[in-house]
């Protein structure tokens, strides 16, 4: 039953991170690449009417994170406490850019929510990005010090930096060298993937130049992908175990290895999807490979005291979860049904959508 | 430790009384909005229309409001209160993950659709897209009340050796006894502030002379919506509500009433007072014998018990607030009934548009049931207090273990700058689609 609940969560995150993902590229291409009123206006409609229902996916996340694994609802979101507010406090900047924009016609109020809905997306990639690094990495649960635990063995907390920035340093903090690496890799990502959408929802004056800047991207996105690869190696010693073990796991970097090298084709692509496709699977594959290397832990331990978290540790009751079934399969229907609906009525191009306008 | 619960408390407090400031409105305006559609689909009258969608502008910015601020309320749990979510969240989980899977999707899908679909759908499927808003919002009310009731009277859970609550009746927790009373009366509630929202704005139109033809349909059926939301509040939800008190809370139900002695041969009814905490009494009482006792137990000679029948570290943690909280809701309550029965009259003798003195009430009473509802909600969690869950976990062992007061403090002075950064912007919003007015413009 605990794998049941682990699959749906990880799928429900990994849709989120598809969703949301190319929310956070528009708002980071809107940042960077836009040159015109008009360029700005082509990306703000590709995202509104999306934004908002992608982020649910985060929200309901959570909330079935909290239901069927309480345990590490609670040690995560209290270890990485200020993190987490930091992503709070950028989703409402993200969400009130987007939204007061349009509201009011005036230079520099325009200005002034694009660069706070912009900067808030570059942020928030980057720290989506960062705290893979940090469950990748682990953390000193229990907070041991010295060979003793000063807290109960499931919790911890983490500053937001240490002097150093070393992920191997005693007293850890949520950005280091690494954790920051995983986070530039999640912003370039996350850029092609939100260019990507931008090319399939809009047939504005900025896709031609975005498929350049796809392609530049990717050769950068491929050295951090090596780099960072090698990396893992050194914080985190052996990390293809499963992946040794059971050869069937392969699938997930070779699905992201595709999605990688298939980008590069961009400017050869006949229809506007396929580039969005390939970022897609790239995500989708660094994400499950990152996932299946871990598993069954969800948050390692860094030290030799306190037992790594795992599905089965901070998992709820048996019967709590079965029960659950019941009610997810209804409401994933409902989900599914709806999404059908939303894309089918907003099938298409959105350059008239006026989105902001209203 | 008395800082971080101190700061821990106030920030839950402050963030959750802000974000109830908008889901409060849009749960009763995604009802009107939907009659406002229905009525235009019935009479073919495009006023209607114009008029659903114009409450749709404000209900957009609400909504977006709530969502923002409400993405903090649910990671809240985790983040400050993390003892509580590991013990409690197998069953509270429940409900909460229910909300997100049940009703956040279907109501932040059909609300794009409803915004952005008029042409595409036509007038029946955006009908219908405002009905699913409507049904998504109210399911997410329903959600939330749930695991409140939980925390006020829990049901269906064991409890293991290790202190953990496990579920052991998922029935159970939606025929809680304390549901649906609450439930009812929190939707009255929310069906008050926005009835009384849009008869404002109605009577705003007619005395300033501006969009009149809109001023008459809001003001009518803001009185209409206004005074059934009124009366349902009184009775029955807020008689039920408050009967659940008595049998489950009694203790709670003594200090809300401000009673500190039970009383041979019935208790009165306190309409003003002050509390005074170290004498056990209230000062400058103004009070009708024996009315408490009939409303309680419809006998005027029943004893009620007061806050002297019960052990002194059961007493809720600070009964002088609560006291205040549960006599302004009450207080503002009778006040509505009175100014929403009057409006009607007014109403079915077609005087009422013509009645500017009444106008200039229903225009300004746009605050109070914004402050009824948060003196409403703060008399429900004051009088859990102490408890986290009641009688079963209490507040000192729901706090996150690891996280520093200074911390805690950081991010609750975070909150304050930014909610009131959010909050000064949306009332610019709000008062310039307010300005603007539904005429439709040319396109």
């Amino acid at each position: 039953m605990e794998i049941f609940w682990f699959m749906v969560l990880m799928t429900m995150l990994g849709i989120y991170v598809i969703l949301d993902g190319y929310d956070f590229g528009a708002g980071i291409v809107h940042l960077l690449f836009t040159k015109s009123e008009e360029e700005r206006k082509a990306v703000t409609n590709a995202i509104g009417p999306f934004w908002d229902a992608n982020e649910v996916w985060l929200i309901a996340s959570g909330g079935v994170l909290f239901f069927a694994f309480p345990t590490l609802y609670a040690s995560a979101f209290s270890g990485f406490y200020l993190p987490l507010m930091l992503v709070l406090w950028l989703l409402i900047f993200r969400a009130v850019g987007l939204e007061l924009r349009g509201q009011v016609h005036n230079r520099l109020w325009e200005r002034l929510w694009d660069r706070a809905f912009g900067v808030a997306s570059l942020l928030l990639a980057l720290f989506f990005g960062a705290a893979l690094g940090n469950v990748v990495r682990g953390v000193n649960l229990g907070m041991v010090e010295n060979g003793i635990s000063t807290q109960e063995p499931h919790y911890f907390f983490l500053a937001l930096w240490n002097p150093t920035f070393d992920p191997l340093a005693a007293h850890q903090g949520v950005i280091d060298w690494f954790t920051l690496l995983l986070g530039i890799v999640a912003v370039v990502t996350l850029t092609i993937h939100g260019a990507n959408w931008i090319i399939l929802k809009t047939s504005s004056s900025l896709n031609e130049r975005l498929k350049v800047i796809i392609f530049r991207l990717n050769f950068a996105l491929l050295i951090l992908v090596i780099i960072s690869a090698g990396l893992w190696h050194y914080v985190k010693p052996f990390p293809l175990t499963n992946l040794r073990t059971h050869y069937w796991l392969w699938i997930f970097p070779l699905i992201g290895l595709v999605g990688l090298l298939g980008q590069f084709r961009i400017k050869q692509f006949k229809k506007d999807g396929t580039g969005f496709f390939f970022s897609t699977l790239f995500i989708l594959g660094s994400f499950s490979t990152t996932v299946a290397s871990l598993f069954p832990t969800l948050l390692p331990s860094t030290n030799g005291v306190n037992p790594s978290l795992t599905i089965e540790g901070v998992a709820a009751d048996e019967y709590g979860l079965s029960v659950g079934v019941y009610w997810f399969v209804i409401a994933a229907i409902l989900v599914v049904s709806y999404f059908i609906i939303q894309f089918r009525v907003f099938r298409g191009k959105m350059d008239d959508v006026g989105y902001g306008e209203h | 430790m008395e800082d971080m619960i101190l700061y821990n408390r106030l920030q839950f407090a402050f963030t959750i009384t802000f974000h109830y400031l908008f889901p409060q409105l849009t749960m009763g305006l995604s009802l009107m909005i939907v009659y406002f559609k229905g009525r235009f689909l019935f009479t073919n009258q495009e006023y209607y229309n114009q008029a659903s969608k114009f409450w749709m502008k404000i209900f957009a910015l609400n909504f977006a409001m709530g969502v923002v601020t409400g993405i903090p309320m649910e990671f809240q749990f985790g983040t400050n209160w993390a003892k509580f979510s590991e013990l409690t969240g197998g069953i509270i989980g429940q409900t909460l993950a229910m909300e997100g899977m049940f009703s956040f999707f279907l109501e932040s899908s059909f609300l794009g659709m409803f915004i952005f679909g008029e042409k595409l759908l036509g007038h029946k499927l955006h009908f219908l897209s405002g009905l699913m808003v409507f049904i998504g919002s109210w399911a997410s009310g329903y959600l939330i009340i749930a695991t409140h009731s939980w925390m006020q009277h829990p049901v269906g859970y064991e409890i293991l050796e290790n202190g953990r609550f496990v579920l052991n009746n998922f029935g159970a927790l939606f025929t809680n006894p304390w549901l649906w009373p609450s439930f009812l009366h929190n939707q009255a509630g929310s069906l008050a502030t926005s009835s009384f929202f849009v008869a404002a704005i109605g009577a705003f139109y007619l005395l300033s002379n501006r969009h009149s033809a809109y001023g008459k349909i809001f003001v009518k059926s803001g009185v209409i919506f206004g005074a059934v939301a009124s009366l349902a509040l009184a009775f029955p939800t807020g008689d039920l509500a408050a009967k659940n008190v008595v049998k489950y809370q009694p203790v709670t139900f003594a200090a809300m009433e401000g009673i500190f002695e039970s009383e041979k041969g019935g208790s009165e009814i306190v309409l003003i007072g002050q509390p005074d905490m170290e004498n056990k009494k209230l000062d400058n009482k103004i009070a009708v014998p024996n009315v408490l006792s009939f409303l309680t137990y419809q006998r005027w000679d029943a004893e009620i018990k007061g806050l002297d029948a019960f052990d002194e570290s059961t007493h809720p943690t600070n009964v002088p607030g609560l006291y205040y909280a549960y006599h302004i809701m009450v207080g503002l309550g009778t006040i509505f009934i009175g100014i929403m029965g009057l409006a009607t009259i007014l109403l079915y003798k077609q005087k009422l548009y013509q009645t500017k003195w009444l106008l200039w009430i229903l225009m300004f009473m746009i605050p109070f049931p914004y402050i009824a509802n948060t003196a409403g909600w703060y008399t429900a969690e004051l009088g859990r207090q102490p408890w986290l869950v009641y009688n079963l976990m209490r507040m000192v062992d729901g706090v996150s273990p690891t996280v520093s007061s200074g911390n805690t403090l950081f991010t609750l002075l975070g909150f304050v700058g930014l909610y009131i950064l959010l909050g000064l912007l949306f009332l610019m919003l709000v008062l310039k689609i307010i300005r603007t007015g539904p005429e439709t413009k040319t396109v």
